[in-house]
Formats: structure tokens, sequence, C-alpha cells
């Protein structure tokens, strides 16, 4: 998997080296996308009973709002950020920068096991450094109840290297808010990882998996099931 | 409910560092260095945006614009404003959260706030920041304790 993607991230590196010329998103823009993902979720978010949620993404009141009035815990926790950590940069056996997975996992996703009723995991996949995305799932498995839901967002080739990150946050039951994330500026300035390899004031989209990799990348799971969307991302819905 | 307005309130300036357990019956406001614990039943505390607290904290409000490592009882409400880095589990009836504010950790509606609607809100970016900087302890009203170790100056008794 990592060979593709590699290839395919040279093809985008490529692109944006010549100066693609890629409009950059202003971070005040909102966008509102209906997410077949979050319908589905919906059916089990009206339960009586509270469910456990962990939100990846970045701070959002709206999904805290949207949790905690169905009377559910929410978890928020924004690996991405926390993945530009300049210290987790290290070398592995062929000297090639990476992250040490193994450190970012003993500060970050720190639960008991089979906690979350409900994963938010959004587009993190697509935009986290290679090192960490597989250990990164791996984790979450751990802390998902069986049964437990994940829902992702993948974009499609056709979205193209400068495909902006957004944050999302959850107006309704079918509706989503997409806010462009603008990172720190002093992010930017580590030796690896999503935010290093960009050019642009924002995260950098990583790679692009195919439904395959998709399917790899979930093996653990009992079930895996995708929305094609219109605007080139795909929804995938996973059960632990 | 912000007591920098009132002016009725104790305050910790940016110079001043409390490890312990500080306790009180008054207001607070929190622009200094504060490890330990911070008990306000029935009071509201301030964080201000200098302010760097690892502690739990106790307290009716809590508004953070600065660091906070530590989990917070609120027992009305809990507010981050877009300056606020806080890394810990909030308990509270209400809650608001500024676009900006940095949060890693649990939110928990108290089963009383749950049932009403809207009990978090979002702030918007243009809402009042706290006018709190201040070089010293400028004071420390006679409610509030600080009982452990204390670095630098400590609030008076």
């Amino acid at each position: 998997m990592a060979t593709v993607s590699q290839s395919f991230m040279k093809l985008f590196r490529g692109s944006a080296d010549s100066g693609s010329g890629a409009k950059a998103t202003p971070a005040t823009t909102r966008l509102t996308r209906r997410s077949s993902g979050l319908v589905e979720l919906a059916r089990i978010l009206q339960s009586e009973d509270p469910l456990c949620v962990l939100d990846l993404g970045s701070t959002s009141a709206a999904n805290i709002r949207y949790m905690t009035e169905r009377g559910h815990k929410i978890y928020s926790e924004d690996l991405l950020e926390a993945s530009t950590d300049p210290s987790l940069a290290t070398r592995d056996e062929q000297g090639k920068a990476v992250l040490d997975s193994k450190r970012f996992l003993s500060e970050n996703l720190v639960f008991s096991a089979a906690q979350f009723d409900l994963v938010l995991c959004w587009n993190l996949a697509d935009y986290l450094d290679e090192t960490l995305v597989k250990p990164v799932v791996a984790r979450l498995w751990t802390t998902m109840r069986p049964g437990g839901m994940l829902l992702a967002f993948f974009h499609t080739q056709e979205a193209g290297p400068d495909a902006p990150c957004y944050r999302y946050h959850i107006l309704s039951q079918d509706v989503l808010e997409m806010q462009h994330i603008e990172a720190r500026k002093d992010m930017r300035k580590g030796p690896t990882g999503a935010v290093h390899t960009s050019i642009h004031k924002t995260f950098r989209l990583q790679r692009v998996f195919n439904n395959r990799h998709i399917e790899n990348l979930f093996r653990d799971f009992t079930s895996i099931k995708f929305f094609l969307t219109r605007d080139n991302v795909r929804e995938v819905l996973v059960v632990r | 409910m912000d007591p920098a307005k009132t002016g009725e309130f104790a305050h910790i300036g940016k110079s001043v560092i409390i490890k312990g357990e500080l306790s009180g019956s008054e207001d607070l406001n929190v622009d200094g260095v504060v490890e330990g614990t911070i008990q306000l039943q029935g009071n509201n505390l301030v964080i201000g945006p200098n302010g760097q607290v690892k502690a739990d904290i106790h307290a009716k409000s809590v508004v953070v614009q600065g660091k906070l490592e530590g989990n917070i009882w609120a027992s009305e409400r809990a507010e981050l404003r877009k300056s606020a880095a806080v890394v810990g589990d909030i308990f509270t009836q209400r809650i608001a959260i500024e676009e900006g504010a940095y949060f890693k950790g649990k939110v928990d509606i108290q089963k009383e706030a749950a049932r009403t609607a809207s009990s978090i809100t979002t702030r918007s970016e243009s809402s009042a920041e706290g006018k709190s900087a201040s070089g010293t302890a400028k004071s420390a009203a006679p409610g509030i304790v600080a009982a452990g170790v204390a670095g630098t100056p400590v609030t008076k008794a």
C-alpha cells in the first residue's frame, strides 16, 4: 500500500512543486455538505442509553453541543495537530525521517479498552503522517466497543493534491459544516509529517487511498460500508 | 458572572507562582502559575490570558483564557475563550467554547442540564477578553487561602 501511495504522492509533489496554482481556501470559508454516513449514525445517536463518542477533529463546539444535547459523552482529541509536535521526529532503520509512533500513542489516544461507541475520524487518515496511520487505526480498534462505529472520509484521486483540509461541524443529523483548517505558523517547521511537507499554509493531503487500501486499513473491523459523494470524497462507515 | 467586571475578586498576578491547595469563598482571577488544586465552591474562577494552571478545579463557574492542565468541575458553567488551551475533562451543566480554543479531553454535561436545550453555546470571536493582566499579586482578598508550597510571592491572607 505504501508503494502505491508513495508513487501517487510523487505525482502530487510534482504538480505542487511546479506551482499548480491551487487556490487557497480562506480560513473563514464555511461550506455545508450532506453526509450519508451521518444519516446512518443518526440511528444509534437516538439511543436512550448514553453513548461514548470520540471526536478526532479540531475542537468543535457544535459537535460537543450536538452530542451532549442527546445525553452522550464526548471526548475531543485533535490528532492532526498533535502529530505536528516536532519532538516526534526520529529516524527509522534506513535513516529515513519518520515520526515516533510509539511515543505518539503514549501521549495520545490513551483511553481504557473498549470504551467508545462512536469515533468521528473525519478526514484524519488522508492528512496524517504515513508513519502514524496504521498504528492509530490499530489503537482505535482497541478503544472501541464491539459493534461500535467509526466514520471516516477519504478523498478520491480526482480531489487533487491541494484538496483543502477541513474541520467538520455537525449541524443536523444529515448536514455537516466544513471549515477550512489553517495550520498555525509554528506547525510547519518540523522535519517531517503532514504539515511539514506542505507548501501552503495548511495541512496537505498525504496520500489517496483506493477502496482496497481502505479495506486493508480496517481489516480487523467487522464490516465496512462506502458512501460515494459528489465532492470527490468517499464516506466510510466501519463497524468494530 | 465575570468577576473582572465587578472588581470584587482576588487576583493572582502573572509573576506569581503557587504550588499546593488553593481554596476560597470568593471569586478569583488567576493570571499567574498555579499547580495543585483550586477549590472555590460556589464562586467563580477566571484563568487569564497569562494564566498557567495545572490543577483540578472545583468552582461555580470557570472561564479559561490561558492554559489549563487538569479537570474542571463547574457546578454552573465552564467557558473556554479563543486563547484557551485545556487538557482535561470538564464536568458542568453548561459549557461555551469559543472558536479557536484548544480542548483535549471529555465533556460530561451533568444530568440537570442535559434536559435543558441549548446547554452549549458557541461564542463569537468578538466577545470580550478579560482585562486582568497585572505584574504582581495585586491582592488576595481575605476569603482566599493558599496552602502548600509557594514559589514566588503568594497571596496574602
